[in-house]
């Protein structure tokens, strides 16, 4: 039973008499414990997916199944509790909030639960640690490098321990090594802890370690292995 | 970390501008305050007025006289148990600066009357048989460092002069409209200006009567009896009096409401202005936190309580400055507002307003981070 089920959605932006089709009935599986690769040119619909799946946005038409739940029909009230519950999103550009320590950072989605502050700070020490930032835990965002920024980012969207994990081009203002450690973070986080990750890239090296990879092209998806070859 | 975390560290963020905004509604606070318990405090002094005493003055103003030659007639009014009057003496001890309220009274008949000018027996006494003798409110004595026995000299403004007065007697005002009061005789006046035409007259008559609920009749037939006389008599209730003295000034509780109220929507304006710029530089971040599961309204609560703990910062730094202002110094504005203090209904009416302050300041920027669109608001982002 796949733990994603999107049919037939897609997405129409309505611009005054202008309409936009970014995503046109489009169908995808995703199975729990998958770590499933987006590709695509620009404005090919990549960004417009993982907002629908996060919750972020909704789909003109279609549905989106997520954990036997179809967030289309969920207002914007439940939407945003299911997040909270079901969500962990990795940002391009890690979107830490500056005036937060590491830690506190980690901890922001535990204020939305009903832990206790003892033990709100021990997860996200757990989270700290899994990526490898025990160290680092009272040094606000200005004091990390771009990596360990994002190692932050990473373990802000696990620690909640959510249904899918959602990066958007993690990598993608990185450097050449902080970016392989990123992917091999992604890539233990599936492997090891059996997160279902789904990541939007354009980097056919980053692709590489995902399990499955799609290409989007206007709207349309597109499906080939990773180990294939270079993508299209 | 708790969510109030959130809200504190979002305020130190600019800290430079929380502060001057702090400072900013503090200061109206306090201005607000200060004008607020003029008003309650002058209002307090009128209220608390005898309800069983008249007030006859000069129809034309208070600062016109009546004929000494009116009182056995005002006594003989049905309803009138008692009859004393006084004069507005005017003097300045040492300098203007000094201001106190000086009435010349006959005391014989005055203080029966006024139960609220609380004296000890025994200085009473001296009071009464000595035609020099002064008779002075409590905060009065202690502003001045006087001692009993004392000779305080006041120089006239109306009764030209230097007037020598020994102090004979302490009081307690049990009313806030005695605070303040130096009290010396009527006839110490008659005996030093005796060929003086306006002692031929007395500044007010003040009547007691048995039944308050007579008051409105006996005052028409006191009126009634010197309608068409050169002094036409205005018969009032003592606190109505007291309201009259205070519009002398004009319509002072208006004009100082207005100026407070000014004031208040002045700094609401400020206030409103730094939150909506607050939160407009966080618009990312807070797309960011409903990214993260935040609903609409913990966002509204958020941004909310950020303008709430401004509005409850200066309001407390505005009321304690008050507060302390009042402590350190005996604030009577040179003796015209005796008894100035806070009230209670002050501190109610500043903390709503910061209530208020805190809900429409905060109204807008609180609405539109809580309908910011997500995917727009990271596209800007990205």
């Amino acid at each position: 039973m796949p733990i994603v089920e999107v049919k037939r959605a897609s997405k129409v932006y309505r611009r005054d008499t202008q309409e936009l089709k970014v995503l046109a009935g489009l169908d995808l599986s995703i199975e729990e414990g998958e770590f499933l690769a987006l590709m695509g040119p620009s404005g090919s619909g990549k960004t417009t997916l993982l907002n629908l799946l996060a919750g972020l946005d909704t789909p003109t038409a279609g549905s989106i199944v997520v954990a036997g739940e179809d967030i289309a029909r969920l207002k914007p009230k439940q939407l945003a509790a299911w997040r909270a519950r079901h969500v962990g999103f990795i940002f391009q550009l890690y979107n830490l909030i500056p005036v937060l320590t590491a830690l506190q950072n980690v901890e922001l989605p535990l204020l939305l639960t009903r832990l206790s502050r003892r033990e709100r700070r021990e997860h996200a020490l757990a989270a700290l640690r899994i990526v490898g930032l025990a160290e680092r835990v009272e040094h606000y965002p200005r004091q990390l490098s771009g990596g360990q920024e994002q190692r932050v980012g990473i373990a802000r969207a696990i620690v909640t321990d959510p249904t899918l994990i959602l990066a958007d081009e993690p990598t993608g203002d990185l450097d050449a090594q902080a970016a392989a450690e990123i992917l091999e973070l992604l890539q233990r986080l599936n492997q090891e802890f059996g997160k279902t990750i789904v990541m939007v890239t354009h980097d056919p090296h980053a692709a590489a370690r995902a399990g499955r990879t799609l290409h989007l092209e206007k709207g349309v998806l597109q499906e080939r292995a990773a180990a294939e070859g270079t993508p299209v | 970390m708790t969510l109030a975390t959130l809200v504190g560290v979002n305020l130190r963020r600019r800290l430079r501008r929380t502060l001057l905004t702090v400072l900013g509604v503090a200061v109206a606070f306090f201005l607000f305050v200060m004008l607020r318990s003029v008003i309650t405090t002058l209002n307090a002094s009128a209220e608390m007025s005898s309800a069983t005493r008249l007030v006859a003055r000069n129809q034309i103003g208070i600062v016109f006289p009546l004929p000494i030659s009116y009182g056995n007639r005002l006594r003989a009014v049905e309803g009138v148990t008692a009859l004393t009057w006084a004069n507005w003496f005017g003097g300045l001890y040492v300098d203007e600066r000094n201001f106190f309220p000086q009435l010349a009274i006959d005391a014989e008949s005055y203080l029966p009357l006024h139960p609220e000018v609380q004296v000890d027996a025994a200085q009473r006494q001296a009071f009464l048989a000595d035609r020099t003798g002064a008779l002075a409110a409590r905060s009065l004595v202690e502003r001045f460092g006087w001692r009993l026995g004392q000779t305080v000299t006041l120089r006239g403004t109306i009764f030209e002069g230097e007037h020598r007065f020994t102090l004979r007697g302490v009081f307690e005002p049990g009313s806030p409209g005695f605070d303040g009061v130096f009290f010396l005789h009527w006839k110490y006046l008659q005996e030093r200006y005796r060929d003086a035409e306006y002692l031929q007259n007395v500044g007010w008559y003040i009547l007691g009567i048995r039944n308050p609920a007579d008051a409105p009749r006996i005052a028409r037939a006191i009126d009634a009896l010197y309608e068409n006389s050169a002094a036409a008599t205005r018969t009032e209730t003592e606190q109505a009096f007291q309201h009259s003295f205070i519009t002398m000034y004009g319509n002072v509780s208006l004009y100082l409401n207005l100026i407070g109220m000014a004031v208040v929507f002045a700094i609401l304006l400020v206030a409103a202005n730094t939150m909506a710029m607050s939160a407009r530089e966080r618009f990312a971040e807070i797309a960011v936190l409903k990214t993260l599961g935040f609903g609409d309204g913990t966002v509204l609560a958020l941004v909310l309580a950020e303008a709430g703990a401004i509005a409850v910062a200066g309001l407390l730094l505005g009321l304690g400055g008050a507060g302390l202002l009042f402590n350190l110094r005996d604030l009577s504005f040179g003796g015209m507002i005796p008894g100035m203090s806070v009230a209670g209904e002050t501190v109610a009416l500043a903390a709503g307003i910061a209530l208020l302050l805190a809900l429409v300041s905060g109204a807008v920027p609180a609405w539109q981070s809580a309908r910011l669109q997500v995917v727009q608001a990271l596209r800007h982002v990205a």
